[in-house]
Formats: structure tokens, sequence, C-alpha cells
């Protein structure tokens, strides 16, 4: 029976049915971060177990590291406590740690691909729900709990309970200035917050196929602000393309056998899905968040909807959005002045992301009085980009070029929104407080539409900015 | 590591009204800079509780009317976003034995029934009714049985859902997985020996 990725890849790696009915899965890499997993080393301590598989357990720091100082001991002992927890706990067990000396560290969700850990036709789990990201790959990658990671940590499995599969198509080709960030921000307003509970996405269509992997990985990491615990996009020539070479790419076997294997793994052509959802790429606009849930999008020249016109359903949701965000019904969100400026985050911090706004903003400057953070996802990233001269180019531009870490878009950091502050950012949440200020205020969209933000100083249409659009 | 059969819940009840209610709406991350759980109860909803300069805000989580209640009653979507199970141990921490919502997000879900937290289903008409009895009189006694999947309250007793797996692990005493997931021992290394990529 033909079988979609999803299937194949649970299949081959159940162990066996439990009690309840539920699946002990084998979690193949386990990927961990200094926040969600010193309370689960703590719990396999205390009963007394090890790490089963400590060679497919891979560590880094993210979350805490700040980005404007390097030097250790930070000035929080909070952030400098768990980062030593992670060291300590990563050498008693024998894990594999990309810590900040090596050249390697950054957010998890971008060490993982950029090493050649994160494989087709493999299991996944990390304890943060970006996980997800990893499903670009053709990967099944499961954010979870701590407990969870204990359980990963010491029998490498998880029980868990099979999703359905929904298959999104994006067919067609997007616009000039409308970029991979746009296309799941779309894909949210569509199907809402909770609209893939229960179900694993997988993307795919034309847009897809063309996709480059960043571009994947950016999709697939926001599928769980769309619900969806598990997102991914069958693997391909361009999937294994970005993964040779890559220090952990290997598997032992020749490439070519590697290659077939994981070509196995992708979804048979008749294979079945609970639901299909097509989507026009054309009709994909620039999109902006304007409430505090990732659905609550508009396209750049539309207005922020009102309770009044608003379906009964949401009216409460969108009277509460526009008292938290000061905004009023019907206004435009074009226009709105913002305070800071945030480049980054596992969503968009790649080097592409980097590369794609450094091509537009040479020669303009940064809007006075904004603060304007570029942060790469990476250690690797950051190098790069050195390297090609893209923080100078941020540089003169007015941004500040920082250190690899999650930054802003959490702000467990030093980088932090103050009061109600209004911040264009390429992150991945806009919830209340989510960027440190109890009262902050987050509009998500793509790093150029931030960069143009940062720019004129408010919310603007990339495109008109760096001349993307033809005139008429 | 014998877990108590959870079969049934019974407590006081409290509102907290909303759909979408994330995870750093329950703890935010700057409460996260920790390396225990210890001491989460505090700051469950906190940013919720308090504005930004520490002063009660007016919300039933500072009435001391619902300061006795043990089951939390929201809307749809409940724990959404980050996979913090710092969420449901601040929950848990502060006092919660139980969650009645319209539905939930998948990773929250699972993080409570693992911490025999259960999370019950009930439509947007029941959870209104309940708060509304409750709203009324914060003594109110609400039961839930896991088993029957009903929630008795005020004299009457009405269905609710409860997904089957969870209800399974929750009435067996097997919320925790860790001892279940153990006894597989050597199947999981067969399975792991039959993976290329797991020997690397």
């Amino acid at each position: 029976m033909p079988k979609n990725l999803f299937e194949k890849v649970w299949d081959a790696h159940s162990v066996r049915e439990l009690s309840s009915g539920q699946t002990q899965l084998l979690i193949g890499t386990h990927l961990i971060h200094e926040v969600t997993s010193p309370q689960a080393f703590g719990m396999i301590r205390d009963l007394g177990l090890n790490v089963k598989f400590p060679n497919r357990t891979f560590a880094t720091v993210d979350h805490i590291v700040p980005t404007n100082e390097t030097v250790e001991p930070y000035s929080d002992p909070l952030a400098q406590a768990m980062i030593q927890e992670l060291r300590n706990n990563s050498e008693e067990f024998g894990v594999t740690f990309f810590d900040t000396n090596t050249g390697k560290q950054g957010i998890v969700h971008i060490v993982g691909p950029e090493q050649g850990i994160t494989q087709p036709g493999t299991t996944i789990a990390c304890g943060d729900s970006h996980t997800a990201t990893h499903g670009a790959f053709g990967a099944i990658a499961f954010g979870i709990g701590t407990s969870q990671v204990r359980d990963v940590l010491a029998t490498q499995t998880l029980s868990l309970s099979k999703l359905k599969v929904r298959r999104i198509n994006v067919e067609g080709e997007l616009a000039p200035g409308v970029y991979a960030k746009d296309v799941i921000l779309h894909i949210i307003r569509l199907l809402g917050v909770n609209g893939g509970t229960g179900f694993a996405y997988e993307y795919g269509g034309s847009v897809f196929e063309n996709f480059t992997m960043e571009e994947r990985m950016t999709v697939c990491n926001m599928s769980i602000e769309g619900g969806a615990r598990v997102g991914y996009v069958n693997p391909d020539t361009i999937t294994f393309n970005y993964l040779k070479g890559r220090p952990y790419a290997s598997n032992g076997d020749s490439w070519e056998e590697q290659v077939e294997v994981w070509e196995s793994f992708a979804s048979d052509p008749d294979c079945s899905y609970e639901d299909v959802v097509n989507i026009r790429a054309e009709e994909v606009p620039p999109t902006v968040t304007w409430g505090i849930n990732p659905a609550q999008a508009i396209a750049i020249h539309e207005h922020i909807p009102s309770v009044e016109t608003s379906p009964e359903d949401q009216k409460e949701s969108i009277a509460e959005a526009l008292e938290y965000m000061k905004f009023e019904g019907n206004e435009a969100i074009m226009g709105k002045k913002i305070d800071v400026a945030f480049i980054g985050s596992c969503t968009n911090g790649r080097l592409s992301d980097l590369q794609e706004v450094a091509k537009y903003v040479q020669g303009y400057k940064v809007k006075e009085g904004v603060k304007a953070l570029v942060v790469p996802g990476s250690q690797v990233v950051s190098k790069i980009a050195i390297e090609l001269g893209l923080d100078k180019i941020f540089k003169e531009a007015g941004f500040e070029w920082r250190a690899a870490g999650c930054s802003m878009c959490l702000a467990m950091n030093p980088d932090k929104l103050i009061g109600d502050q209004l911040c264009a950012s390429s992150s991945n949440r806009n919830f209340k407080g989510r960027q440190g200020s109890p009262t902050g205020r987050t509009l998500l969209m793509s790093p150029l539409m931030v960069a143009a933000a940062a720019i004129e100083g408010e919310v603007t249409d990339a495109r008109e900015t760096f001349g993307l659009l033809t005139v008429a | 590591m014998a877990l108590e059969k959870i079969t049934s819940i019974s407590g006081k009840g409290i509102y907290v009204h909303g759909d979408d209610i994330d995870t750093d709406r329950i703890i935010p991350a700057r409460f996260m800079k920790c390396v225990t759980f210890d001491g989460l109860g505090e700051y469950l909803f906190h940013d919720v509780r308090k504005d930004p300069e520490g002063n009660e805000k007016e919300h039933n989580l500072n009435d001391p009317r619902f300061s006795q209640a043990t089951l939390l009653l929201s809307g749809n979507n409940f724990g959404c976003g980050s996979s913090r199970e710092h969420a449901p141990q601040a929950i848990y921490r502060a006092g919660f034995r139980a969650v009645i919502a319209e539905g939930y997000a998948e990773i929250f879900f699972g993080n409570c029934t693992g911490l025999g937290i259960p999370c019950i289903q009930a439509t947007k008409e029941q959870i209104s009714e309940i708060a509304s009895t409750v709203e009324k009189d914060p003594n109110t006694e609400i039961e839930i049985s896991i088993e029957n999947s009903t929630v008795s309250y005020a004299g009457k007793t009405i269905s609710i859902q409860i997904r089957e797996g969870a209800k399974k692990n929750l009435v067996a005493g097997k919320w925790d997985p860790i001892a279940e997931l153990l006894e597989a021992g050597s199947q999981i290394d067969q399975v792991a020996g039959k993976l290329n990529y797991m020997k690397s």
C-alpha cells in the first residue's frame, strides 16, 4: 500500500504498541539546550538512569546566551549557571556539546541542519516547539516537554499518538518581495492557530520544490504556530545536495546508498492524506501580523480588522488584540511607527536571510530612534556572513551586529523590549509579552520587511522601499 | 515506581477567560531561568495577574473568592505555543490538579498528562455554564470522573471528552510513561539496529 513520508518514518521507528494504544517511537536524534534539559538530567540522575544513546544526543546553548558579550562569566549569574549546568551534564553523560568556544554554537534548529545531523527519514526530538524546523529535510521532528526529554535521554523513545497528515500544496510562483515567511504566515492565517492540532503538515507543490533548504526550514519552523506539531517537506536533490559534505552527514555507507535510503522515505506518488489544502502562490502577499497570535495577520496593504466587521466568534479575540496592541480597528498597518527591528531567530536567522537583506540595505540608514539588531542564528552563519562582508553592510546601515543566539525572539537574554515598544520582528511569535516586556508589542514579518521598517521607522512595503515593484 | 491511579478528581473551580492562552502567558520566559521546577507556582499567569509595576490587576486569579480553586477552566487551544513544561509544572505547583477547556494544544496536552494533570475537553456552552455557576458560588464542588467521562457539579452531571490514550494512562496509573518505556529494553536496540544513522 502506498504510504506518505510520515507513515514510513513512523513505521520504521515504531518499537511497540503501549497499553494505552499509543506507540513507543524510537527517536533517532535528540537535540538538547540549556533551558529545557537541566531538570531532565536531574530526573534521570534521581532515577539512577543513564543516557541510552549519547552518540545520538547533541547539545548547544542558545536561549539564554547574551549576544552583546562573549566573555564569561556573563553579567547574568542565572544565565551563567544554566550554561555551566549543560556543560557539566554533557561531560558527565558523554554528550556532544557545541559550546560557545567550538565555532559551532547557535540556535539548536540552525545547528542541527548545518552540521548535517538533521537527515531525511529520521525522527528527531528537542525540548523546543520549533523542532518541526528539521522537517524541511523529510525528518519527523517533535517538540517535547522536559519529562519527555528525560524519556528520550533514558530510553531514546517517546510515547506518542499517531498524527493525521494534511498535505498543503502551494503552486505557482511567488511575486518578487514575497518570501517563505510570507508563505507560512499566509497558511496560518488561512488555517488558524489551532487548525493543525492533531496533524502533521506535509508541504508540497512547485513553490516548495523550488525552495532552498533554508526557505523550507522557515516554513516548517512555524508549523506549531498553526497548531501542527510536525511539518515536513519530502526530501529531494536539493536536500541531498545541501547535506553533502557536512560534518555529520555521512552514516558510513557510500553516498549513493545513503541517498537511496533517504529517497525511499519520500511520500509515494499515490499515497493518501487526511485532507489536502491548495494555495496559489500568486495570492500570497507580503504578510504582517497585527495582533497577539500568528494567525492575526494581514497583507501589508490591508487594514487591521475591526470588531464590528468581524465574524461573531472572532469579535472577542480581535477586541483583546486591538486593546493590547493599542491599535484601532480599520487602521492601516502601513505607517505604524516602530521602536525596534529584530532580524534573527530559528525562523529567519540563517545565512540566506541575512544575504537577502544585505543585498538591499546598502546605501540606506536605519531611522534615528530605531534600535535595529541583526542576530545570526549560529556561529557558522556569523562566520560566513563576516567573510562575505555582510556585518559591515549591516553596521554601516546602522544595525547592531550581534553574536549568535535566540536573542529577542523570546528575550531570555538581555535583548528585550522596554515598556510598550513596537517591534518589527523576523521571529515566530507575537504573543503578549513574548519579547521580554509584559506590554511589549510584536509585528511578525519577513526579514526584508523588518529591514524596510527599520529604515523608514515605520511599517512599510519593502517592495516600495527597495524598488522591487515596477511602477505601472 | 507505582503511580496513583487517577480515576476522579474533585475540587473548586476558577475560570480563566479566553481562547488561545499560550504558554508564554501561563509562565513568561523570564521565569524559566532556573535549573529546577521548584517555586514556579508563584509565577503562574504572572503578567495576567500583575501590571508592569507589580500591582495586582482585577482578575479571577487575584480574587480571594477563588483562592481555594484546584480546577482550572478556560477556552479553546489552551496551552498553545512554546513546549515549555514549565507551564504545566507551574499549574501543578500552584495547586491545580486538572484543566477543563474547550481544546488543547498538542504539546501542552502531552506534558500535562505526563505529570498526571488530566486535560478535560468540554464544549464552550458547558464551560460557560460551569464558569457561571462557579462565579455565583465559588464553593461549588466539581467532580470529574475520568473513568466515566463526566463532570458533576451543582446537582447535575454532564458528559465531557477525554482523549482515549490519556484516559487509559490516567486510570491505569501509567500517566508517567517512563516505566513502560524502559520495559521495552532490547526491543529498542533491535529497531535502532535496523537504522544506519543510529550507528553513527
